[in-house]
This record gives structure tokens, sequence and C-alpha cells, in this order.
């Protein structure tokens, strides 16, 4: 593919999933059909989401991974089983 | 006479009426309630040597507002068992949500039980929870990979002699806290002195601190527990700012204890482990990798 700018050879590269061509002369990117939108989502995600601040009193190294979305089974709340070992020895 | 009719008639005796009503508890501890007073049938396995201390403890002036005193001091027998007799008073419920219980009223118990000095009470045998880890593993009958892991995760649990804190001087320890512990009289109270005694107080924590671990307990959850206990001065966690300090050890063994009794239910209901038991396997896992 050549540049549409200097006529320079182009490169393709992919980056986080956005198909990327780079001109090796001038520089210049090409994005495909649609990349923008996915840069411009994957922006709005990084500043809307940042960490949750770490618990006040911190945690064991071998802990469940709270917070990330991944780690937490808080969906137990009258789950059997969680409510008998709340209550029991 | 049965052990049953032998425990209503004690109830008689301390001034229980009506229905007897049994309490569904551990299959090898009987609890009946008569009207407003509770009988308790300990289990057979038990020290009953052990337990008059522990009895007598809980009917001492100085734990008065934060244990339920016994309406006997004294352990009695009954078809070869050792029984106490106790005013009844009012559990958490266990079809409220969990996130309603008072988390920071047992906090704040276990923290003045904690401060209670020894010299106040008669003495008093080890408290119960490091044995009962130990014994929750020895009950595991199968060998699989599950099984192995837990023993795993036991086995490898730090000395307290290599752990990296010094060790506290013995303090007064519930030894078994949950939340089934907890009964409401003119306020909230301890209650079952079965494990009662001198031990690392840490240990009275540890229960909550599996569950946040093994991602069950709600982060906010754990910190009104756990703040509330700092805010009363609980002493088992030291001076120093990482209360994971000292909770580190007893929490990997509660881990491991709860996962065990985790698989020795659902062995004996013949089904597979829940998503919830399974995430305390989850945590061995963690802890052996840690």
């Amino acid at each position: 593919m050549q540049c549409p700018k200097c006529r320079g050879n182009m490169r393709t590269y992919d980056r986080n999933g956005v198909h990327i061509e780079q001109c090796d002369n001038c520089r210049g990117i090409f994005l495909d059909y649609g990349e923008l939108e996915t840069l411009a989502r994957m922006e709005t995600q990084f500043h809307a989401a940042p960490p949750p601040p770490p618990p006040v009193h911190g945690g064991p190294a071998w802990g469940a991974p709270h917070g990330s979305g991944h780690g937490g089974h808080y969906g137990h709340h009258r789950q059997r089983s969680w409510v008998g070992m709340l209550f029991s020895t | 006479m049965g052990l049953e009719q032998e425990l209503t008639g004690v109830a008689a005796a301390y001034g229980g009426t009506g229905t007897p009503v049994f309490h569904p508890t551990r299959t090898d501890v009987v609890v009946l309630r008569m009207g407003e007073v509770v009988v308790k049938a300990h289990s057979a396995r038990d020290d009953a040597e052990a337990l008059r201390p522990r009895v007598r403890a809980a009917a001492s002036a100085a734990v008065s507002s934060v244990m339920l005193a016994p309406l006997e001091p004294q352990v009695l027998a009954a078809g070869g068992r050792a029984v106490t007799v106790w005013p009844a008073g009012r559990p958490i419920s266990q079809d409220d949500d969990p996130r309603a219980a008072p988390w920071e009223e047992g906090a704040r118990l276990l923290a003045r039980l904690h401060a209670v000095p020894l010299t106040l009470l008669p003495a008093l045998p080890p408290a119960g929870g490091p044995a009962r880890a130990a014994r929750a593993v020895g009950r595991m009958p199968g060998d699989g990979p599950v099984e192995q892991l837990i023993r795993r995760a036991f086995k490898e649990l730090p000395e307290p002699r290599r752990r990296r804190v010094a060790p506290l001087p013995g303090l007064l320890t519930h030894g078994d806290w949950h939340l089934g512990q907890l009964v409401h009289r003119d306020r909230w109270l301890l209650i079952d002195v079965d494990d009662l005694g001198v031990g690392d107080p840490a240990w009275d924590l540890a229960r909550p601190a599996a569950w946040y671990a093994a991602g069950l307990l709600e982060p906010a959850v754990w910190e009104r527990f756990l703040g509330a206990y700092l805010a009363s001065g609980g002493p088992a966690l030291g001076a120093g700012d990482d209360p994971w300090q000292r909770l580190d050890v007893p929490a990997r063994a509660l881990t491991v204890q709860l996962a065990a009794v985790a698989v020795v239910n659902a062995g004996r209901e013949g089904r597979e482990l829940d998503e919830v038991e399974h995430s305390l396997v989850e945590a061995c896992n963690r802890i052996v990798k840690a």
C-alpha cells in the first residue's frame, strides 16, 4: 500500500487489536473504517475506569483479587452454603 | 430414659416451661430450648474437665457484659454427656441479609473479651482455634486432588516460631467465633464456651478474615468488622499499621479449616462443591502458591 500523502511505502501494525498502517517515509498513520471509533472507545474506558482504591486495612498476599470484577463472589447473599458458613463451626 | 427426656427434665428444674424445642446444631451436640431456658448436651468427644473452668469463667463478673452468663455455673451430667444450662437469647436471623448482621457489635464484644485480664478468671485451658483446624483437616475421608491440596495448605502453615511477628502473650480468646455465636438479650452477648481459653486472639478475627480473603465477605462488611474491632481498642492485631501481619497465619488456617468442612459437608450430602465452597478451595490454592 502506498501513502496517500507522500506516496511512500506503508507498513501494517496491530496495536491492542487496532489495525494501523504507517508510512515509512512521512510517518503518517492511516486507519481502517471504524478504527478511529475503536481508539476513542478505548480512550474513554481508560479514563472512566480508574482502579478501585485499595481497602483501608489491606489484605493478604494470597487474597482474592477484590474489586477487579473477577475475584469476588458477592452475588450469594442468601445462598444456603454461605449463610450456613456464617452461622456455624 | 433417653437423653432428650433427661435434658427436658434439666430445663424444667431451672424454670423452663412450655414445649421443648430442639435446635438444629452440630450432629454431636444437642441443644434444647424450653421457654426461657436453654440446655446444651456437649459433644461426647469433648473434654468435660476442660469445660468446667470455661463455664465458671462465663459466670464471672469480669465478662458479665460480654458473654452470656450460665444459669448454672457447674457442669451437669445427663446420659453420659456434659450438660450446661443457659438463659435463652435471640439469635441473629439466618433469613436476613448477612450484610445487615451486627458485625460491629460482634467485633466490639470480641475486643472487650480479649481485654479481660486473665487474673480475674479461673485458670483456663488453651483456646480451641488451632485444634479445630487440625481436626477439620483430619476428618476429610477422601484423597482426591482437592483433599490433597487442602492437606498440603495445612501442612505448609508457618510454624508459630517462624512467624515474622513476635507472638503476643496469651489472652482470653473465644476460639470459635461466627455469627451464630451472638445472641441478644438486653444487649448483644457472645455465647458458646466450648473453645474459650487462653490463646492468640487474632484467631477470633480469622474466620471473617478468611471469608474476606476468599472473596466471599464483601470488603465493605469486612472493613466494618475490622474497623469496629480496632476502634474499640482490640489488642489482637498489635500496634502496627498492618493488621495482616498478625492475621495472616490464623486466616490461612481458617481458610483451610473452612475448605475441609465444605468438602466433608458436600461428601455427606453426596454432591459437588458449590461456587461458595469452591472459592475456599481456590483460596487454598493461592495459599500454597503464595
